[in-house]
This record gives structure tokens, C-alpha cells and sequence, in this order.
């Protein structure tokens, strides 16, 4: 067998997903906090998905991505987010024409072509407005965890607007909002739709093209996902494990280049 | 007579008492808290009992600040810009250009005779404003009172590459893990913002003198990094925070003085 490894270190978490490349099948998926070690992130995520894959030998083929992706020792490739989001993207989804992805402190859309190719794209990397962090923020300053605020936000008869587009002023706003008795998933459902709007407007940029697929970890967040929904007007398709689309990205095209490398 | 100016800022109220003289008589200073109306009435309270006058003694307020319009016991209400400017000039006559930076807010104001002649604001984004500083202090664990002096035992700022105040967050955690120093750091983080402050001038035009107000001034790293960027001295008074304060009394003295036969009466 031969075995490709895909490291995406991303801003909050890293990713590893083992591919095999003969059986065309992913064998294994880790994810870690990324903390201030990215070498050591990109280590700790590869021990994660051997886990899955005791069996798996020595990697043939690794192939880096997201913003630590120069961090990777003994990495064969390092390749942008973008290219492997929509190859990734394109591979879990054949119909899938416009992918979002929405990261905790980045977000991207991209129009992809046929086999994965990126035609155009667009991205927010300069402020936390329309990323994870934001809702991060509004999760800290109500105390509602993280992984509750998505189901709570579901939970509201009307969103209570959060004007601030800065998180660090959102914070502030939505602590006035506490005290004015707002009900927290009113709060949250404005937060969402908040985000939404702004990532909508990044996808309409490129074109909003049928079927949209979301990526990334926010998008595993069914808050956000119905936001987005319903802001775009189209029904978006959650790529399966979404959080890991960057690392399988990365892992498909380094086949790709192991497959060359084997041939010549 | 005696005249009060209160400024409701996104952090801090402040209150100022003058008489006809223009003498500051009095100054209050609280946390504004999600209570504006409070808030309020606690500075002017505090403004009173240290000019040793009761409440009822101020002829005419005049309210300001982002809370302007839930100033209670106002009699009127002036903009901050307008407020800053007079209060600027009124301490340092010859300012041409005044450089607010509050705690959400940055404001570039040009004055021409003491009135507002252009003006250019940030209120959509932390960066470049108090918060900015506010959490950098959080992050590296330094009393926000102490950030402007711990900065300047640096020999150099550390080149601070995010703009968002949540990404420098991260930023400085990545940067203390590779172990540089607490005062280098600080010392970025202040010139970060002194860059952004000298875009934000340029945009109204910077002239000398140049006054430096709001809560922030009182940062004496923050006033170092601002005249290292300029190549400029800057104003700064013990009052500078009280600026919008000071501005806010003086627009209330105008008004009662205009209306003095009955302000007079009323206050005997």
C-alpha cells in the first residue's frame, strides 16, 4: 500500500488524515489543538490518526497546508488552503461548483472548476469579524460553551442584531444586550446570522453557484449552517467531516504527486 | 456661577465643574458600566463633593461622549468632537490638530480658531484604540496602568503584523512561546497603534501644535511612540482625559451666559 499523509495546521486546530492511495480510501483522521508548537501540532496530529490505522507503515507521500503548513518537518509538499479546499471539496462532493469555508480565524470562498481546479476566490484573513473567533467571543462573554451555541441559537423566535462588526466590541455590545434582558439565544441567533451575512457576501463575490459546499470547523456548527443557508438562499451541503477537508485536500494531491513521482 | 461638562465614554464618565472664571473647580471619574444614566450621575456626584459644592449649585451641564443623550441632568448636548476641540484648545490655544484615542474609539480632529474644522473617526474596529491596549495587557498579564513604562525598557518595539485585536492576541501568545520579551512586545503593541493613529491624522492633515486627549494619552509609552512616529512633540495635560469633560463646561458656561439673568437667579 502506499500511504499519503495530509497535515493541515490550521490557526486553532490541526488536522492529519492518512490516505491510501492504492485502495483510494482515507484509513485514518486525528485532530489536536494546534497551541504555539506547530512542529510538534502537526506531530501530535499524525500520532492521533495512527490510532486509527495501527496497521499503516511509514508514510510514502506527506503534503502540508494551512497557515503552519512550512512548520512540517519531513513534509514532501507544502500546498495553499485554498487548493486543497476545493479539491477536497470537489472529491467528497462531485456537484460542487462554490465551496465556503469557514475556519476560526480565516474564512474562503472559492468557485471550483472541474477536477477540483480553482477558478476564482476570495478570502478573510485581516479580521476576526466574519470567522470562528467571533462566535468564540460572543460564546465567552455569554458563558455558553462552545459546542451549545450552535443548538441554542436554533432555539430563537428572533434574532436580537449585533451591530459591532469588530468580535472585541461585539463583546462589549453583547454584554449590553445581557443586561438589557435580551434572551441569550436571541443574542446568539444575531451572532450567527452576524457571521453569516458576512461570509455570504465573500461567496457572492465569486459566485454563488449550485451545489455550495461548506468546509472547515465552523461549518459542523447546524447554527451557522442554517445562517448561512438561509442568508445565500440555497441549501448548502456540509462536506463529511468538514473540519477535515484541508488535510484530505492536501492528502489527495500529494497522490497526485506520488503517483508521478512512482511513474518517472 | 459654576457650569458642568460630563463626558459618557464606552469606558470611562467624566464630569468637570467650572466657574466663570474657567477654573476647574472639581473632577469625577468612573467606569461607565452598562448603566450610562448611573454612570453619570457618579462622576458629576464625585465632581461636586471634591469642589465641596452641592448638586443643585451647577447652573447649566452640557452632556457628551457616546452616552450624550442619556446624560440626565443635562441641559444640553454638544458632539465629543466638538466638545474635544474646545477643550483642547482651551488648554493648549495653539493646538491645530488633536488626536482623541478613548477606549473604543480614535478620533483626528483639525481646528481652525478653536472650531472643528475636519475630522476623521474609527468606531468599526478595536485596532488602534484603548481595547486594543486593553487586551494586550491581558494577554501579557501587565497592569494596564503600567504597559506604557514597562514598553519604553525596550530597546526596540517588536514589528507587530496583525491588525485585529483578537489576531494579536494569538500574536503575542506565539511570540512570548518564542521567547521574546514582555517590554519588546509592548512596546509594538503601542507602536501598532501609533501607526494606526498618524494613518487616521494624515487623513485630516497633521499640523503643530498637535493636542493628545481621551483616557489613552495618559499612556506615557503610548505618548513616546505617537512623537517617535510623528517626529513631532505632542501635548499632553494631567487634564487630557477630562478634555471632552473640560470642552463639555465650557460649551455649558456659553449657554449660561447667555441665559444668565435667569441662570443667576436661579442659582442665588
Amino acid at each position: 500500500m502506499s500511504l499519503v499523509l495530509g497535515v493541515d495546521v490550521g490557526t486553532r486546530t490541526t488536522k492529519a488524515v492518512l490516505y491510501d492511495a492504492s485502495k483510494e480510501e482515507v484509513v485514518g483522521r486525528g485532530i489536536v489543538d494546534t497551541g504555539h508548537d506547530l512542529e510538534a501540532a502537526a506531530r501530535r496530529a499524525e500520532e492521533r490518526a495512527r490510532q486509527e490505522a495501527p496497521q499503516a507503515g511509514a508514510a510514502d507521500y506527506a503534503a502540508a497546508t494551512g497557515y503552519g503548513r512550512y512548520q512540517v518537518s519531513g513534509r514532501d509538499i507544502a500546498i495553499t488552503e485554498i487548493t486543497c479546499h476545493a479539491v477536497a471539496a470537489k472529491h467528497l462532493v462531485p456537484s460542487c461548483n462554490s465551496v465556503l469555508d469557514v475556519g476560526a480565524m480565516n474564512s474562503r470562498a472559492i468557485r471550483v472548476g472541474p477536477r477540483g481546479r480553482v477558478l476564482s476566490f476570495r478570502m478573510n484573513d485581516k479580521c476576526a469579524s466574519g470567522a470562528g473567533r467571533f462566535l468564540e467571543r460572543v460564546a465567552r462573554a455569554l458563558e455558553v460553551p462552545l459546542e451549545e451555541i450552535g443548538p441554542r441559537s436554533l432555539r430563537s423566535a428572533g434574532a436580537q442584531p449585533i451591530s459591532s462588526i469588530c468580535a472585541v466590541l461585539a463583546e462589549s455590545e453583547v454584554i449590553n444586550h445581557v443586561t438589557e434582558g435580551r434572551p441569550i439565544e436571541d443574542i446568539l441567533r444575531g451572532a450567527h446570522e452576524a457571521i453569516a451575512q458576512r461570509v455570504a457576501a465573500l461567496l457572492r463575490q465569486v459566485g454563488v453557484v449550485e451545489d455550495v459546499v461548506l468546509t472547515g470547523g465552523v461549518t459542523l456548527n447546524c447554527g451557522m449552517v442554517a445562517s448561512i443557508g438561509a442568508r445565500l438562499g440555497v441549501l448548502p451541503i456540509v462536506a463529511p467531516h468538514a473540519a477535515y477537508a484541508g488535510a484530505l485536500g492536501a492528502a489527495l494531491l500529494g497522490a497526485v504527486r506520488l503517483r508521478k513521482r512512482l511513474a518517472a | 456661577m459654576i457650569v458642568a461638562g460630563v463626558d459618557v465614554g464606552s469606558t470611562q464618565t467624566k464630569a468637570v465643574l467650572l466657574d466663570l472664571s474657567r477654573r476647574i473647580l472639581g473632577r469625577g471619574i468612573t467606569a461607565t458600566g452598562a448603566n450610562v444614566v448611573q454612570a453619570a450621575e457618579r462622576a458629576f456626584r464625585q465632581a461636586c463633593q471634591q469642589a465641596g459644592i452641592e448638586e443643585f449649585d451647577t447652573a447649566y451641564t452640557v452632556g457628551t461622549g457616546y452616552g450624550r443623550y442619556k446624560v440626565p441632568f443635562g441641559d444640553a448636548q454638544v458632539t465629543e468632537i466638538s466638545c474635544h476641540a474646545r477643550g483642547a484648545c482651551f488648554l493648549f490655544p495653539d493646538t491645530r490638530t488633536i488626536l482623541d484615542i478613548g477606549g473604543q474609539d480614535t478620533k483626528a480632529i483639525k481646528v481652525r480658531g478653536g472650531e472643528v474644522a475636519d475630522f476623521a473617526m474609527n468606531d468599526k474596529c478595536a485596532a488602534g484604540t484603548g481595547r486594543f491596549l486593553e487586551a494586550a495587557a491581558e494577554v501579557l498579564g501587565v497592569p494596564l496602568d503600567d504597559i506604557g513604562a514597562v514598553s519604553l525598557r525596550a530597546a526596540k518595539p517588536l514589528r507587530i503584523t496583525n491588525v485585529c485585536t483578537v489576531f494579536v492576541e494569538s500574536e503575542i501568545m506565539s511570540q512570548l512561546a518564542r521567547g521574546r520579551r514582555v517590554e519588546e512586545i509592548l512596546r509594538g503593541v503601542h507602536h501598532s497603534i501609533a501607526a494606526r493613529s498618524v494613518a487616521l491624522l494624515r487623513r485630516v492633515g497633521i499640523e503643530p501644535e498637535l493636542t493628545f486627549t481621551g483616557g489613552v494619552s495618559r499612556n506615557t509609552g503610548m505618548v513616546a511612540a505617537l512623537e517617535e512616529r510623528l517626529g513631532l512633540r505632542v501635548n499632553v495635560s494631567a487634564d487630557s482625559q477630562f478634555m471632552g469633560a473640560v470642552g463639555a463646561a465650557l460649551f455649558a458656561l456659553e449657554r449660561a451666559e447667555h441665559q444668565a439673568p435667569r441662570s443667576r437667579e436661579m442659582s442665588r
